[in-house]
């Protein structure tokens, strides 16, 4: 989990000659560097809630869910907050720029974390669905995929944190892999089903964790795609395939 | 064809001709279709000096026509300078001068055979402070024309009438138009000029900071109008309100210490400039 998130300074000008004289207006860098406080406290709460569920996948826990649920309403509440505090911003400083990117980003990134963190209790309920079929052996795949996802939503945080769009774009392309060992684990459960119909409750919940999982890293690359916008200004969102679409014959 | 303003005036046709297209256009940035934006006004490594005091280093852009480029920059960065060189405003300053060249549709507004008022009836201007004349509405936008020599009475009302539409102003004032201008709101002054200078009907309007002394809702009339008058005329706007340059022009150029830092399409400057400086000055972390 992160610690208390360092203040919002803009990085020195290389074009600028003079030493800085800021007229940018002091509220607005407050509530940016609130704004960002924020989002980091939302970051560090969904990360420990998607790593708790996907812990439980290998060890289920009935009270561990219970809290694990508690804990997606206080992410709620962020997400809740930090829209709150955006569109103040845009209403009250009309931003440009760096700071209309950054805001912007915030309020999709918040989005994207308050899903990750309704995932993570889906996560957790299918969890809870194997605890009546104890002797089904969570695949190791599984377990890999989801530490994989985790560690993509990891690393597109800490994407965010340094501004840091080549990272930002490793993790758009490690998607591929996830779909990748996505559509192997659900081959391999429907495989299971076909030859087991007598564990088909405890395989579809596995089923449902598989797709759940595969949607965190979804949201990971969401969030490494809002921070490529971020830092480069370009959008990238759908970009494979709107490709596909311009150039149908190269596919 | 004929090279001086005077034949050209005479020659909307030619001029027509030569605003549509040729080798000197921009591409449109969407459709990139190099012939959408003719050039309308360049200037090519333009130095600007107030006696020993340059004011503007090597200033090299091309204006888009019937569109509007909006100048920013912080106070004494050298936009009013550019915009009041290119109808030769700054003549009349002691001690100014500049080199390099300034071509209005490829034609050196510099060159001997200008005629400096001819120039100016092409180029109009409005300045941030509304100045009409001390006499009635109808005679400020009269004005101009009656100085081309137009004495006939219908014509005059015709220009007039049109000119104030133009303006938005026409449904304010049509029933008071021997009304003193004076008597007028800051809003429907400022308009009551852009109506005079579009009586002179030029091809060029430059503004200099033109809502900065009117409050929200003449502002807010004013840009609408600035957004009508582009579909006829090319305008060059000088304003310190980034929202505004931001709203109103298609164009933005960045001044800073009399040097063109960045010059580029608004959305792009505004959401994601291409130099660092002008980043710090639009999110107001410098000037």
């Amino acid at each position: 989990m992160r610690g208390v998130a360092a203040p919002l300074n803009p990085q020195p000008s290389t074009l600028n000659p003079q030493p800085s004289t800021s007229s940018m207006s002091a509220h607005l860098q407050i509530d940016l560097n609130d704004l960002h406080r924020d989002l980091l406290s939302m970051c560090a709460n969904v990360e420990d809630l998607i790593h708790r569920a996907v812990a439980q996948l290998s060890q289920p826990s009935l009270a561990d869910a219970r809290s694990l649920t508690i804990q997606d309403n206080e992410i709620d509440r962020w997400d809740v907050q930090i829209e709150d505090k955006c569109l103040k911003i845009l209403a009250l400083h009309q931003p440009v720029a760096i700071d209309l990117r950054r805001i912007t980003t915030v309020l999709k990134i918040s989005g994207e974390l308050e899903r990750v963190a309704d995932l993570a209790v889906n996560i957790v309920e299918r969890a809870v669905g194997l605890l009546d079929a104890p002797e089904l052996q969570i695949p190791d795949k599984l377990v890999d995929m989801a530490q994989a996802a985790v560690d993509m939503l990891h690393r597109s945080i800490d994407a965010y944190v340094n501004l840091d769009s080549q990272l930002a774009r490793q993790v758009c392309q490690d998607d591929d892999s996830i779909d990748q060992a996505n559509r192997l684990m659900i081959q391999h459960l429907i495989d299971q089903m076909h030859r087991q119909p007598d564990r088909l409750d405890a395989l579809l919940h596995l089923f449902s964790a598989v797709r759940q999982v595969e949607r965190v890293a979804d949201h990971a690359t969401n969030i490494a795609e809002d921070v490529v916008y971020l830092v480069e200004g370009k959008i990238i969102r759908h970009w494979k395939s709107l490709e596909r679409s311009e150039n149908p014959d190269a596919s | 064809m004929a090279h001086s303003f005077t034949n050209l005036m005479n020659d909307r046709a030619a001029a027509d001709r030569a605003r549509g297209g040729g080798a000197d256009s921009l591409s449109d940035p969407v459709t990139g279709d190099a012939t959408a934006r003719p050039i309308k006004i360049e200037t090519r490594k333009m130095d600007f000096f107030y006696g020993t005091t340059q004011a503007l280093f090597d200033i090299n852009v091309q204006i888009p026509a019937k569109s509007v480029t909006a100048l920013i920059g912080p106070s004494g960065c050298g936009k009013s300078t550019f915009l009041r060189t290119l109808n030769r405003m700054n003549d009349i300053v002691e001690g100014a001068r500049h080199t390099g060249e300034i071509l209005l549709e490829g034609i050196n507004i510099d060159g001997p055979e200008i005629d400096v008022v001819a120039l100016r009836k092409r180029i109009g201007m409005v300045f941030q402070k509304s100045t009409p004349f001390p006499k009635s509405i109808f005679e400020n936008v009269a004005f101009g024309p009656r100085l081309t020599g137009i004495r006939d009475r219908r014509e005059l009302d015709e220009i007039v009438t049109n000119c104030l539409k133009r303006a938005a102003l026409w449904d304010e004032v049509k029933h008071r138009m021997s009304d003193s201008a004076m008597a007028l709101s800051g809003g429907q002054q400022q308009r009551l000029c852009i109506a005079r200078a579009l009586a002179t009907n030029p091809d060029v309007l430059l503004m200099d900071e033109p809502a900065s002394a009117l409050d929200p809702a003449s502002t807010a009339r004013i840009e609408d109008l600035i957004f009508e008058l582009k579909a006829n005329y090319t305008i060059i706007i000088v304003t310190h309100n980034m929202q505004q340059a931001a709203r109103v022009s298609d164009t933005t150029a960045f001044f800073y210490q009399g040097h063109l830092v960045e010059m580029g399409d608004t959305q792009q400057l505004f959401t994601k400039p291409q130099e660092k400086h002008t980043e710090d000055y639009i999110t107001g972390r410098f000037g």
